[in-house]
């Protein structure tokens, strides 16, 4: 098996797995917190503004961690540099 | 398939680039100031309002009762830069819709670009408020050992803002372009609704998320 064959096997089985791994717990946080904000917001209607926005803001950032996969998933299937690297160097052959 | 507006190169001379992304961005900035500067020509304080100049009160408005909901006393002051950021990341991503248009925030030269204004402005807007030592001396908090955290925690920051702004931009361009090519006739449209969506999310996150990280830097500790 070359070199260019196992970079492609490797990059493709990496993207798969980052992003199904990658989204299991922020998927899980996010769930949380949102019954958390449901609940609190059964307790305390006249909060609703602060906490929808805090809410919003919380999963802003829970959902960063998720988009961090998928970027390096994206990168490692249309902008992969070693994929790129060993390309160049067959098609110069 | 292009992963990001910068690929599309219009004119090249040396190193100066003139790519989709710098064009993209001086035609919004354009369209948006003269936009306003003729909305705001003539203003009125009574009477009837023209319908595009209540809607401008509106925006301006509702940014103004946000910053100071999140815990800025004087949000004029604040206003311009928070405000900016908010209307320049919600308009490149709403003007989406658009044929042929790529946003500028899908790439992350301009979100890095962005987030280090926001970096720069928190570290500013810090030594206004505290002066320099006091600023600095706020990194020795809560104790001294807490410096290279704090150091590393303000450079995070920067990065997870550009970096969520890139990501969620770029994936739903490439998803609709993904999906041109697999079923082609629905679901590309309900892909871009999704887009318009998250775009103006990401835009709201944006702005309260500088405005929170300047609060931080601003506000007066008691000692």
């Amino acid at each position: 098996m070359d070199s260019m064959t196992l970079i492609a096997i490797v990059s493709i089985i990496t993207t798969g797995v980052t992003i199904a791994v990658g989204s299991i717990a922020p998927a899980l946080g996010e769930g949380r917190a949102v019954s958390t904000a449901l609940s609190s917001l059964a307790q305390q209607p006249d909060a609703a503004t602060t906490i929808t926005r805090t809410l919003f803001v919380g999963l802003a950032m829970i959902e960063s961690i998720a988009i961090y996969c998928l970027v390096i998933s994206m990168i490692l299937i249309f902008a992969n540099p070693f994929w790129n690297h060993v390309i160049s160097q067959a098609a110069g052959k | 398939m292009r992963i990001s507006p910068d690929e599309l190169v219009f004119w090249r001379w040396g190193y100066v680039v003139l790519n989709s992304t710098i064009v993209t961005t001086w035609a919004l900035m354009l369209v948006m100031t003269v936009g306003a500067k003729l909305i705001t020509r003539k203003l009125k304080t009574e009477g009837d309002i023209s319908r595009r100049q209540g809607f401008l009160e509106i925006v301006v408005t509702t940014i103004r009762m946000q910053i100071k909901e999140v815990g800025l006393q004087h949000p004029e002051k604040h206003l311009g830069f928070i405000g900016t950021l908010f209307l320049f990341i919600a308009v490149s991503n709403l003007c989406a819709i658009l044929p042929w248009y790529e946003p500028p925030t899908g790439s992350l030269s301009t979100t890095s670009a962005l987030a280090i204004a926001v970096f720069v402005a928190v570290l500013l807007f810090g030594v206004e408020e505290q002066g320099l030592g006091g600023y600095l001396r706020s990194y020795l908090k809560p104790t001294f050992i807490m410096l290279p955290f704090n150091v590393i925690s303000e450079l995070s920051r920067t990065f997870a803002l550009a970096i969520r702004l890139f990501g969620n931009i770029m994936s739903g361009t490439l998803i609709v372009g993904i999906l041109l090519t697999i079923a082609p006739l629905f679901f590309p449209i309900f892909m871009n609704l999704l887009g318009l969506l998250t775009g103006m999310v990401q835009a709201y996150i944006f702005s309260i998320l500088a405005t929170v990280y300047i609060a931080a830097a601003t506000r007066t500790r008691e000692t």
